[in-house]
């Protein structure tokens, strides 16, 4: 582990090393359930029901940015019709899920490494294995089960709020005809458009959950210590978030729109 | 019942434990002493598993405990009750449930049994009565014996206090003091006391340890410590400091 310090890709490996095992194990106590269900619940309101306002309000203004940047565009070439046919496959393939696991990274990422950097530099977490409990069981299984049941369901809030937003600037400002935007949108948007996003959703969230958890329980001594593990796990979160997605859209195109 | 042998660990270039050699026998009350930042309380937890040793053993009834992994020790730890210095409760549960922790993960009681034996944990430390309260309520004192309560509550075999009178007034540390050998002599466990605290020493330990350059210097009773003539030991135990220390 020292001589790591001094290579920061061999530190930076190790680090992904440790992550990927921080994952396996949480998993592993989902399946074996070594979580309490309160603890669960107690996630899944903070995670879900507290971050509505935020994930609301990033789906519905995007929906409408992107109505009225794409009407500009698709106006030039009298295509004003197929104008939330885009803006909802965008949003089902791309902006639902990466704005909407953004958001969420920076409301409850932060507040997870900034809780359980808390508890380690307060020694709760070496308390907790005292009295023989295993600090993944209680702090990062619900937490990242939390997580994979409440994103999808905000993407999938986000993703609505977008189309019916979009639809609304679409139809009363921009005076477009509803029923051919309706058709266009139907005809255009198909179930695996809607399957990506929620998909990717899914892989968001275990990143968020297992960066945040990681980040809270390796973090540095003392305030300063949790606040940079606060700030790295926002950061590291978003960076691979941006970073997979690329990955996970070539991969999920191959298997989902192509595979006819 | 504890026996650590050759037990050595560094942090960067820093060697913290260079070696130490102790035995534990059961129903003692040892009591580790040593300077500030010699390594006490790295000791203590490698002792109880918390961290793994560069090389040496430790061993717990016989059993060597540094290869084990987090869950194996699960099982180890079960036979400790820890006395953090901070007390380190957890600031989102009431007292109650920071008490009744253990039994309510191990489900082996119902909730009213698990309500009952807290209140009597509490009532020994006593703290009757707090149950309800969060421990940002509590003073310091009063943290450490919450943090007391929820160490004893489960019977375990083996209790061990770090630094448990640090920065709490005569008064109350001596009532912490006087929580120990009650412990002690009630639940009929094995203590390890980590602490610099010579009259605390003095009070709770009937086996005596110091720790000087990562090493286990003196070893034996309360008395022969106090009245040895070697001079790391006549120091600490009387508060004298090095001249070369007073050079400012």
């Amino acid at each position: 582990m020292a001589n790591t310090a001094d290579n920061p890709i061999k530190e930076a490996l190790a680090s992904l090393a440790r992550l990927t095992y921080l994952f396996w194990e949480a998993m592993g106590s989902i399946i074996a359930k070594r979580f309490r269900m309160r603890d669960l619940v107690e996630q899944i309101h903070f995670i879900g029901v507290k971050s509505q306002s935020v994930v609301l309000l990033t789906g519905a203004f995007t929906g409408m940015v992107m109505c009225a940047q794409f009407y500009i565009q698709f106006h030039k070439v009298k295509m004003d019709s197929a104008v939330m046919s885009v803006v909802s496959v965008a949003m089902c393939r791309e902006l639902g899920a990466v704005l909407t696991a953004l958001m969420v990274s920076g409301r409850v990422g932060a507040a997870m490494a900034a809780q359980l950097g808390t508890m380690k530099v307060t020694e709760q977490i070496d308390a907790l294995r005292t009295l023989a409990t295993h600090p993944t069981d209680y702090l990062v299984a619900p937490r990242l089960l939390a997580t994979l049941i409440a994103l999808p369901l905000l993407t999938a809030e986000a993703i609505a709020l977008g189309m019916v937003s979009g639809m609304i600037v679409a139809v009363y400002l921009l005076g477009l005809d509803p029923v051919f935007l309706w058709t266009n949108m139907v005809f255009y948007t198909w179930s695996e458009d809607v399957l990506m996003g929620l998909i990717k959703a899914l892989i968001f969230a275990g990143i968020i959950a297992t960066v945040s958890c990681y980040k809270g329980m390796n973090c540095g001594q003392g305030a300063e210590g949790v606040g940079r593990a606060t700030t790295q796990a926002v950061v590291t979160s978003s960076i691979i978030i941006l970073i997979s997605n690329f990955f996970v859209t070539l991969i999920l195109n191959k298997i989902l729109i192509y595979s006819d | 019942m504890i026996e650590v042998s050759q037990l050595r660990k560094s942090y960067g270039t820093q060697e913290v434990l260079a070696g130490v050699n102790l035995s534990i026998d059961r129903g003692e009350s040892a009591v580790i002493i040593g300077g500030s930042g010699c390594g006490k309380s790295v000791l203590l937890r490698h002792i109880i598993g918390l961290i793994q040793p560069d090389s040496g053993d430790v061993k717990i009834n016989g059993e060597s405990i540094v290869e084990l992994n987090e869950r194996q020790l699960i099982k180890v730890r079960r036979k400790f009750g820890m006395l953090f210095q901070g007390a380190a409760l957890f600031d989102s549960l009431t007292v109650e449930e920071n008490v009744g922790f253990l039994l309510d993960r191990e489900q082996t009681l119902s909730r009213a049994e698990i309500k009952k034996t807290v209140a009597e944990a509490l009532e020994l430390v006593d703290l009757a009565g707090t149950q309800d309260k969060k421990p940002a309520e509590l003073s310091g004192g009063m943290r450490k014996r919450v943090g007391l309560a929820r160490a004893i509550v489960y019977k375990p075999e083996i209790i061990v206090y770090d630094e448990p009178t640090t920065g709490l007034d005569p008064v109350v540390s001596d009532s912490i003091d006087q929580l120990v050998i009650k412990m002690r002599d009630q639940l009929n466990c094995t203590s390890i006391v980590v602490t610099h605290d010579t009259r605390s020493m003095r009070r709770v330990g009937n086996h005596v340890m110091m720790l000087h350059h990562g090493v286990i210097h003196a070893n034996g009773k309360p008395d022969e410590i106090f009245n040895s003539t070697d001079p790391i030991v006549h120091k600490f135990v009387n508060g004298i400091a090095d001249p070369k220390d007073l050079e400012f």
